[in-house]
């Protein structure tokens, strides 16, 4: 499939009519997300809207039950498990920060690197000066230099979060997604974290859910809101604060 | 020498001087002589060096892949049984039916005709490669359905052990062709030397130091290689390494049957120098007492399984003759203070620092949200 037209044609990933159940209850209904090449989105709802559910299906874990996933309006993503996606150019976040804590900083990052993931080819491998150079521009990135060969479990909760997000960015992704970086964060580590997704944006396509609207404030960008399953608004953050339906949804019940 | 090459070097070195003196005790010094060391202590030695390299292969995947086998045994088994299977061929016609080609159990149960499986195995190189083949197979396939359909935890214990106790079930039985319930024993010699022989035994004990020496090396280089780090990877944080674009399957698997094929070399070692192999080496418990000796040993070291399944089956011998009645209450005393007092293992009492990959207590953290 190739050279699509329509509507999916122009866009980084394309969400059309997806909807998955879990034992009668549907988690996604007839969701359908647009996002542009280079494009930075937040995406908010109140828990159970479905968010951890979307991007389950974007990254292959969950298989919808109807619908269309689309990336670089060109590759059916329904049909592939999470490496080969992950492998298309897809990178992401769990919302718990998730690292390799035995290993140090360092070798969190040379594991995340692009490149053969076949284990002939692993057993043998050699850290290149190119990857070692790679891994330092991302610990300046992610600013972790000073702490190289610490072991990543030993880190403060914050950093993980950043190391998590620099093994993604180590994958060179084309999209991120990128599932509450700033649960958890103090005010000074969330104002960083802002800057860094801004700054990854510069190059990359990113999708960012989260619950703390300041932080989806500081962002600037598109948000879509999902409440059970489906999208209730998108607009920028002033437009869907004041929409009626989204103050229910939030301050209603 | 850094730290790392120390690691490496050290633990084979150990095994290596610790055989070779034992050898020399009892070669060189008479038997008049109180350091002289007995032909049955040379036997022990070759037996725990047998037993150390299925620790080896168990804490391979367990400690660093986090696979819990509770049927590590059956590969250690399987190679011994490929090795039991050559040394019945040679013993010829000193049966006694006085069969050339027959083993004295296969004329009491009035066969006529060796089975299509027992071909080749009067070779000793033939029957040498199927102990290694033989096991990893069966790893291959049994590895193969169980990570494709992504069996992990207590889960991938129980069919582990489960499919352990279905061979034990069918090596019992006589008309499987592998002696049944007697199992394989009554061995003369190994390729021409007589296995009673106070040389012979020696020579094993030295090969079966070099070739545990050789999995060590073999094994740890595994384990530091980038693949290594991996595995410990899936281990803590399976999920991410397949948002990461690993498929952690493939990786279980090679570490599996790797570790398969060390444990049938040891197996195969095991057999000619306690003299015979039957269906009880199947027996889960066995499966489970090499579990118990890794993590006393210190799992996720290699070094430390070696040391545990030394340490532990030494205690074995000595309590099963001294104090049998204790045996098992000891052994289970053992393993519970080691796990509260001393969760890292024995190993940590020799070590300086502690190893990169020593598991996370609490390990099971990989489930995002």
């Amino acid at each position: 499939m190739s050279g699509r037209i329509g509507e999916a044609s122009d866009t980084i990933l394309y969400l059309n009519g997806v909807s998955v159940s879990f034992d009668g209850f549907r988690a996604l209904n007839n969701l359908s997300l647009v996002l542009a090449p280079g494009e930075m989105r937040a995406v908010i709802g109140p828990n159970g809207a479905g968010k951890t559910t979307m991007m389950d299906v974007i990254t292959g874990k969950t298989r919808p039950d109807s619908g269309e996933v689309i990336f670089r309006a060109d590759t059916d993503l329904t049909h592939l498990d999470e490496p080969a996606i992950a492998a298309l150019g897809i990178g992401r976040k769990f919302q718990k920060p998730t690292v390799f804590e035995p290993h140090s900083v360092h070798d969190n990052l040379l594991l995340a690197l692009a490149g053969s993931r076949t284990p002939r080819r692993v057993l043998f491998a050699r850290e290149t000066a190119a990857e070692r150079a790679r891994i330092e521009a991302l610990l300046d990135t992610i600013r972790l230099t000073e702490h190289r060969d610490r072991r990543a479990g030993d880190l403060s909760h914050g950093q993980k979060q950043w190391l998590e997000i620099g093994m993604l960015l180590a994958q060179e992704p084309d999209l991120l997604l990128v599932d509450e970086p700033v649960a958890g964060m103090t005010d000074a580590e969330t104002a960083e974290t802002a800057r860094l997704l801004r700054d990854i944006n510069r190059s990359k396509s990113v999708v960012v859910v989260e619950h703390d609207m300041d932080f989806v404030r500081a962002l600037d960008v598109k948000v879509t809101v999902l409440h059970e399953g489906s999208v209730l608004s998108e607009g920028s953050i002033d437009h869907v604060s004041r929409d009626p339906r989204v103050i229910e949804v939030y301050l209603g019940r | 020498m850094t730290r790392g090459s120390f690691a490496t070097f050290t633990p084979p070195a150990l095994v290596l001087a610790i055989a070779a003196l034992l050898v020399a005790g009892n070669v060189a010094l008479p038997p008049s002589s109180p350091l002289h060391v007995s032909i049955f202590v040379i036997s022990l030695a070759g037996k725990y060096l047998s037993y150390a390299m299925l620790a080896l292969a168990l804490d391979l995947v367990w400690g660093y892949a986090g696979i819990l086998s509770l049927g590590h045994a059956a590969f250690f088994a399987l190679g011994g049984y490929a090795m039991g299977m050559y040394l019945m061929r040679e013993i010829g016609t000193r049966g006694v039916y006085g069969n050339a080609t027959l083993p004295d159990f296969m004329v009491f149960l009035n066969w006529t005709e060796l089975p299509w499986y027992w071909h080749g195995f009067h070779h000793f190189a033939f029957a040498a490669l199927m102990a290694l083949v033989v096991p990893g197979s069966l790893a291959l396939v049994f590895g193969f359905l169980a990570f494709r359909s992504r069996v992990s935890g207590v889960y991938l214990s129980i069919i582990t052990q489960a499919l352990t106790f279905a061979l034990m079930l069918a090596f019992f039985r006589n008309n499987m062709g592998f002696g049944g319930n007697n199992g394989l024993t009554d061995f003369k010699d190994i390729i021409g030397y007589p296995l009673q022989a106070d040389g012979t035994r020696d020579g094993l004990l030295l090969a079966t130091a070099l070739l545990l020496s050789l999995a060590f090396l073999c094994a740890r280089f595994v384990v530091t290689s980038r693949l290594g780090k991996i595995l410990v990877a899936v281990r803590d944080a399976e999920s991410r390494t397949r948002f990461l674009g690993y498929r952690p399957e493939s990786y279980k698997l090679f570490v599996f049957v790797l570790s398969a094929i060390i444990a049938g070399t040891g197996g195969a070692l095991y057999v000619p120098q306690v003299g015979i192999i039957n269906p009880g080496e199947f027996s889960p418990a066995n499966s489970i007492e090499a579990v118990i000796w890794v993590a006393v040993g210190g799992r996720g070291t290699l070094a430390g399984a070696m040391l545990g399944a030394v340490l532990v089956n030494l205690g074995k011998t000595y309590f099963t003759s001294a104090l049998p009645e204790f045996w098992l209450y000891a052994l289970g005393a053992l393993f519970i203070l080691t796990t509260l007092f001393l969760p890292q293992g024995l190993i940590r009492m020799f070590a300086r620092k502690p190893a990169v990959a020593r598991p996370e207590i609490p390990s099971a953290k990989e489930r995002p949200a």
